[in-house]
C-alpha cells in the first residue's frame, strides 16, 4: 500500500515539477500515438467505408480479416515490423528501426484494423436507402461517401477513442521497434516496463498514473464532443 | 425539343434482379406539368420504377429520355439527377439541423451560404417549418420530418419530382394535412411529378393521370375518371375499389344493350359484347342504390334485385353493406340512409344499379391499355 501511495506522491511531484525527462517521454508518447491514430483514421475510414459500401467477391473474407485485425497482438505486429525494417529486411534500406518513426508505423498497423472495423460497422448501420437519398440529392459518389461518414461521426469518434486507446497503452511493438532508447524512443509504456524491471516501482507507478491520466484526458475531450453531438 | 416532347420517357425498360424480371415497362411518357400517380400493391415494382427513372438503378435493358435526351449518353447522369428530386418512403434526414438538411442539396451543388440562405428560408416557409430551422432533425415528429424532406426536395427547384409513398407511415390526420399542402404546392409550382402509392384516395387527390402497376408492369394509364370507371381488367378493377366484379355470360343482345346471366339472374348492360361471350361486370359500390323491400315490384325495374343484408361495416361517413341477391353485391350507403332503411343483418332490401353504371370487361380483352 505504501508503495502505491509513494508512487502517487512521486507522480504528483513529477507532474508539478515538470520533470524534463518525464515531460519528454509524455510528449513523445502523445506524438507517436497521435500520429499513428491519425494515419489509422485516414486509412481505416477510407477502407472501412469502401468495404461497407461496395460488393465484391471475397468481401466476407475481407470483413472477417478486418475483424480479426482488431485483435492483432502488438508483439506480433512488433515482430513483423522489426523483420521488415531490419537492416537485411525488405525495408531495411530506410534505416528507421529503433526510431520514433518505426514506432509510429507499428502503432498505425495496430490501430488501423480497429478504426477500419468500427467504420465498417458504423457505415453499414446507416439506413440502406440513405445512399439513394444522397445520390438523388445530386451528390457525386465521393460526396455521398463523405456525407455518410459525417452521418456516422458519433461512431467514428468511438473509433478514434478505441484506436488511440489501443496504441497509447501498447508496449510490445513499441519496445521491439523503438528500442526504448533514453531521450529518443522511450515512451510511457516502455519506460514503465523498464522501471518495473529495475525495481523502481514508485517511478513505474508514477509513469502509469501519467499514462492513465493522459488516456483519460484525451478520451474525456472526445467524449465531450461525442455527447455534445448526440441528438437532444 | 418540341413543345410536345415529354419531360420523361421510358422505352422498353426492364430490370432483372436475382434472375427475375421485376420491371417491364414497354413505354411510359410524362408530359410537362403532369402529376402521374402510380398505384399498385406492395411488390408491384413502383419503387423500382422510380429508382430506374431517377438513374439510381441501372436498368437491365431500355432507355430513359429526359426532354428528348437519352440519359447517360446525351445528358450525364449527375446532371440529370441534379435536375430532379426524389422523396423516399422514410424522410432520411441528416443528423444536423433542419436548416442544414434543407440546404443539403444546394450545398452539394456547390452554392454559397449567402445564396443558400434565402432559398432555404423560402422552402421552410412554404412547408410551414420556418420556426424549426435550428432544431436537430432527430427531434422532429413524423409529420415535421416529412415536411423537412419535402422542403429539401423543393429547395433545389427540380424540374421533376419523384415521390415514393412519402406519407405511408403517417397517421390519417397528419397524412391528410400533408397531402393537402403537397397538393397546393404541386398545383402552384406546376412541377412534373410521378407519385407512387398504394393508397387509392391519395392517388385520386393528386393525380392528373392515374396508372396502375402490377407485377412490374403498368396495366393501365389514363385520367383518374377513366381508370376508375373503365378498368381494363379485373385486377385494375379490384385495385380501384370496384368491389363488385360479377362473372357472367351474354345470353341476349339488342344492339349495344345486352343481357348477361349472373348466377341465374339477368343483368342488363350496355357494351360491345358478343352473344355467348364470358364477361365480367364491374359495378362500383357507390353506384348501387338500396331501397326498402316493400317499396316496389323488383321484376318491373331494370337491374333491381331483392337481396338480404349480410355484413355491415362502417367506413367513415358510409356503411359498407354486403348483400346476397343470388349473387354477392356490395353497396355503400350513407349513414343517414342506413338509419332511414333501418338496415341490419338479415334485412330484406331492393338493390338497383343503372345500366350505365356497369363497366364490362370482356374475358378476351387484352390487358394492355
Amino acid at each position: 500500500m505504501d508503495l502505491i501511495l509513494e508512487g502517487i506522491k512521486k507522480a504528483f511531484w513529477l507532474l508539478v515539477s515538470f520533470d524534463p525527462e518525464v515531460l519528454g517521454i509524455t510528449l513523445l508518447s502523445v506524438k507517436v500515438s497521435g500520429t499513428a491514430t491519425l494515419i489509422s483514421l485516414f486509412i481505416g475510414i477510407s477502407v472501412g467505408a469502401t468495404v461497407a459500401l461496395t460488393r465484391f467477391p471475397g468481401r466476407r473474407l475481407a470483413v472477417s480479416l478486418i475483424n480479426t485485425g482488431m485483435a492483432l497482438p502488438p508483439v506480433v505486429v512488433g515482430l513483423f515490423v522489426t523483420i521488415f525494417l531490419w537492416r537485411n529486411g525488405p525495408l531495411g534500406v530506410l534505416g528507421i528501426l529503433y526510431t520514433p518513426l518505426a514506432m509510429i508505423i507499428a502503432q498505425a498497423v495496430i490501430a488501423t484494423p480497429i478504426v477500419t472495423g468500427i467504420t465498417l460497422a458504423a457505415v453499414q448501420q446507416l439506413p440502406g436507402k440513405l445512399r439513394l437519398q444522397i445520390l438523388a440529392l445530386g451528390a457525386t459518389r465521393l460526396q455521398m461517401v463523405w456525407i455518410l461518414v459525417k452521418e456516422a461521426r458519433l461512431s467514428l469518434l468511438a473509433a478514434v477513442m478505441a484506436g488511440f486507446g489501443g496504441v497509447i497503452s501498447e508496449v510490445g511493438a513499441s519496445i521491439m521497434v523503438g528500442g526504448n532508447i533514453k531521450g529518443y524512443s522511450r515512451v510511457l509504456t516502455t519506460a514503465t516496463v523498464m522501471e518495473t524491471g529495475r525495481g523502481n516501482f514508485d517511478v513505474a507507478i508514477a509513469l502509469s498514473i501519467i499514462l492513465l491520466l493522459l488516456a483519460y484526458l484525451i478520451n474525456l475531450v472526445l467524449t465531450q464532443v461525442q455527447q455534445r453531438e448526440r441528438p437532444r | 425539343m418540341t413543345s410536345s416532347t415529354p419531360v420523361f420517357e421510358a422505352r422498353d425498360l426492364q430490370v432483372v434482379k436475382g434472375g427475375s424480371l421485376i420491371l417491364k415497362i414497354a413505354s411510359l411518357a410524362v408530359s410537362e406539368g403532369e402529376i402521374l400517380v402510380l398505384i399498385g400493391p406492395n411488390g408491384a415494382g413502383k419503387s423500382t420504377l422510380l429508382q430506374a427513372l431517377s438513374a439510381l438503378l441501372k436498368p437491365t435493358r431500355g432507355h430513359i429520355f429526359f426532354r428528348g435526351q437519352k440519359i447517360g449518353t446525351d445528358i450525364p447522369l449527375l446532371e440529370y439527377r441534379r435536375r430532379l428530386a426524389m422523396i423516399l418512403q422514410e424522410p432520411l434526414l441528416f443528423d444536423t439541423t433542419v436548416f442544414n438538411n434543407v440546404a443539403s442539396g444546394l450545398k452539394i451543388r456547390g452554392m454559397r451560404r449567402n445564396e443558400i440562405e434565402p432559398i432555404v428560408e423560402r422552402a421552410l416557409k412554404r412547408f410551414g417549418i420556418a420556426h424549426l430551422k435550428d432544431r436537430s432533425a432527430r427531434t422532429l415528429s413524423g409529420g415535421e420530418a416529412r415536411r423537412a424532406s419535402l422542403a429539401r426536395a423543393f429547395a433545389t427547384d427540380p424540374e421533376i419530382l419523384l415521390l415514393d409513398e412519402p406519407f405511408s407511415a403517417l397517421d390519417p390526420i397528419m397524412r391528410e394535412t400533408l397531402i393537402e399542402d403537397l397538393e397546393h404546392v404541386l398545383r402552384e409550382t406546376g412541377i412534373t411529378t410521378i407519385f407512387v402509392t398504394h393508397d387509392r384516395m391519395e392517388a385520386l387527390r393528386l393525380a392528373t393521370r392515374l396508372g396502375v402497376m402490377h407485377a412490374g408492369e403498368i396495366l393501365q394509364t389514363g385520367s383518374p375518371e377513366e381508370v376508375m370507371n373503365h378498368p381494363v381488367n379485373e385486377f385494375v378493377a379490384s385495385l380501384v375499389a370496384v368491389e363488385n366484379i360479377l362473372k357472367g355470360k351474354v345470353i341476349r343482345r339488342n344492339g349495344r344493350t345486352f343481357f348477361a346471366s349472373v348466377s341465374g339472374q339477368e343483368i342488363e348492360g350496355i357494351g360491345d359484347v358478343g352473344l355467348g361471350e364470358e364477361v365480367s361486370l364491374c359495378i362500383r359500390p357507390e353506384n348501387v342504390t338500396l331501397s326498402p323491400f316493400e317499396s316496389g315490384n323488383p321484376t318491373s325495374a331494370i337491374n333491381t334485385f331483392p337481396g338480404t343484408v349480410g355484413k355491415i361495416t362502417p367506413i367513415g361517413y358510409y356503411r359498407k353493406a354486403q348483400l346476397n341477391c343470388g349473387f354477392p353485391l356490395v353497396a355503400y350507403v350513407t349513414n343517414s340512409s342506413f338509419n332511414d332503411l333501418a338496415l341490419n343483418k338479415g334485412t330484406k332490401v331492393l338493390a338497383s344499379f343503372d345500366t350505365t353504371a356497369i363497366h364490362v370487361i370482356r374475358e378476351s380483352t387484352p390487358t394492355d391499355s
